[in-house]
């Protein structure tokens, strides 16, 4: 398999919080400097960036960095780079070394991903579009926003709670279901010293908090965060006398089939991190018994249930039961989710946090949250809606 | 747009989705249908799917619909759109792989469910018609 060719060398991340106020190239640089050293290598050593989803102005915080501020800082010389939003969702990036270390392009190719959405929303709430207004003056939607923003759905709260609807409907999904997605998150946040939230949150408190939008409530919605996590993807034969033993990635899924859209997709119920989860199990022997931990994207707490059942940890449809009470997905459990707490729970690094957590527990770096019985085999997955991609990593 | 009307974020009008932004001032919702299989296209694109024909023409539909998905929106995201109110995904009675996200208008949110029928009725908007629909045969 061509994923042996890749195997991830050192992670690193920033400081992490709600709201830090600080340079976000900073925080990208703290974090790329860190995961160079993990590794046991030296900025001279990186040939290769990949980042997603490159450097954005708009919407406010959702890219700290793009590749040039991160070269030009470090002077880096680069055989090989790229950084862009239309990839397999937002670890798809990190699955871009891949192909390039595989074509020979790189030796070592640093991975970043940077937010400062918690700063840049400030003390305004969760506003999610701030154009317009009476006072506007003239702003006019085009591309898939025409279809969303004249009916007040703005927000890809809107269309994934559109999603978990279906999903109600379909198969007979209970909120209370739902919830323990969010509470799995917040009762291992409580063991994690960089998470946003620890204080213990009950069924009772997340049924009375305030609806966002149904089946959503505000603590199904994760929160927005400044932080920046990065990686190192080294080419499998360079990497064996680094710092630490590497995380090998047995098998990636990048697939998208159906139409990518948020509304048009035929089965609103999986959305295309259906396709990515396939893929994934196509490109190995290993099989969902053998995942030790899986650490699933929860933008939306729907999403989360939704890669249970792409990934084939239960049935389709049979989500709603299996999480139900929350002992399978608890860090004791049949299948730890979310060990680091989420999204939900630890802040909106925007998918790779959760690629950082998989390596941080295969790697025995878990402390207090450390999931028990060495694991081995680790999933980590990112993306809704018309987004998904998903590693399978092994520590061999 | 007289005083009455809430604020509403428009679509930007061009060549390419003006029939469809511009049909409810004839009363009609229109979608790009392919002249060669008779597909209808959302959104639109220059070529039909099904078949790579480049003879493609807007027509009208009946504007009956299904709720294919909803939620009740809470949350204040944009000054003028006063929450709650429903947005849904819903399927053309023509096509079932036709979607709309709109709004559901005419009842209480309470009563809008999966499934439920309902018909397209226009909001005006400067140069824009807005598609809503409404529980078939029923008054706003
Ligand atoms: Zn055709």
């Amino acid at each position: 398999m061509s994923e042996r060719a890749a195997v991830i060398s050192g992670i690193g991340q920033s400081d992490v919080g709600r709201r830090l106020y600080r340079n976000p190239v900073e925080l990208t640089l703290d974090a790329s400097l860190a995961a160079i050293e993990d590794a046991g290598l030296t900025r001279d050593d990186i040939d290769g960036i990949a980042t997603y989803p490159g450097n954005m102005e708009f919407p406010p915080g959702f890219s700290g960095a793009g590749v040039t501020e991160v070269q030009d800082a470090l002077r880096l010389n680069l055989n090989w780079y790229n950084g862009g939003i239309e990839n397999p969702g937002q670890l798809g990036s990190v699955i871009t070394a891949w192909a390039a270390i595989g074509a020979g392009y790189a030796n070592h190719v640093l991975c970043f991903r940077t937010v400062w959405e918690g700063s840049a929303q400030g003390d305004k709430g969760r506003a999610s579009v701030t154009m317009g207004g009476r006072s506007g003056g003239g702003f006019r939607a085009g591309g898939f926003m025409q279809w969303s923003l004249p009916f007040g759905a703005p927000s890809a709260a809107n269309w994934i709670a559109m999603c978990a609807q279906r999903h109600f409907h379909e198969y007979g999904t209970t909120r209370e279901q739902l919830a323990q997605i969010a509470l799995n998150a917040r009762k291992n946040a409580a063991l994690n010293p960089k998470a946003i939230y620890r204080d213990p949150m009950s069924m009772d408190d997340y049924m009375n908090v305030r609806l966002i939008t149904t089946p959503f409530c505000l603590y199904d919605c994760d929160v927005p965060a400044d932080g920046s996590t990065a990686f190192i993807v080294s080419r499998a034969d360079a990497a064996a006398d680094l710092r630490k033993p590497p995380v090998q990635v047995e098998a990636i899924g990048s697939a998208i089939h159906g139409r990518p859209s948020w509304d048009q997709w035929e089965d609103l119920t999986t959305m295309a991190l259906r396709d990515a989860a396939a893929m994934m199990w196509q490109r190995t022997d290993l099989t969902p018994a053998d995942v030790d931990l899986a650490e699933l994207y929860d933008g939306f707490s729907f999403i989360t249930l939704a890669w249970i059942e792409a990934l084939g940890f239960c049935k389709k449809g049979e989500g709603g039961p299996f999480i139900e009470g929350g002992q399978r997905i608890a860090r004791d459990g049949e299948i730890p989710v979310n060990t680091h707490g989420g999204q939900l729970s630890a802040g909106r690094l925007h998918g790779y946090g959760f690629l950082h957590e998989a390596c941080t527990q295969l790697w025995g770096e878990g402390g207090e949250r450390q999931v028990p019985g060495n694991p081995e085999v680790g999933i980590a997955a990112a993306g809704g809606g018309p987004l998904g991609g998903c590693l399978l990593l092994t520590r061999r | 747009m007289s005083d009455d009307k809430p604020f509403r974020l428009l679509p930007r009008v061009e060549d390419t989705n003006e029939f469809f932004w511009t049909g409810g001032k004839d009363g009609e919702l229109r979608f790009l249908r392919c002249q060669t299989c008779g597909y209808y296209i959302h959104p639109p694109s220059p070529i039909c799917p099904k078949d790579l024909s480049k003879d493609l023409a807007p027509e009208a539909v009946s504007g009956r619909a299904t709720v294919h998905t909803f939620t009740v929106n809470h949350q204040p995201w944009i000054p003028g759109y006063d929450p709650p109110y429903v947005i849904a995904i819903v399927t053309i009675e023509e096509q079932d792989d036709v979607r709309l996200m709109t709004n559901i208008v005419g009842c209480s949110p309470d009563d809008v469910h999966v499934g439920m029928p309902v018909e397209v009725t226009f909001d005006e908007h400067e140069d824009v018609w807005l598609p809503l629909f409404k529980p078939r045969g029923v008054d706003r």
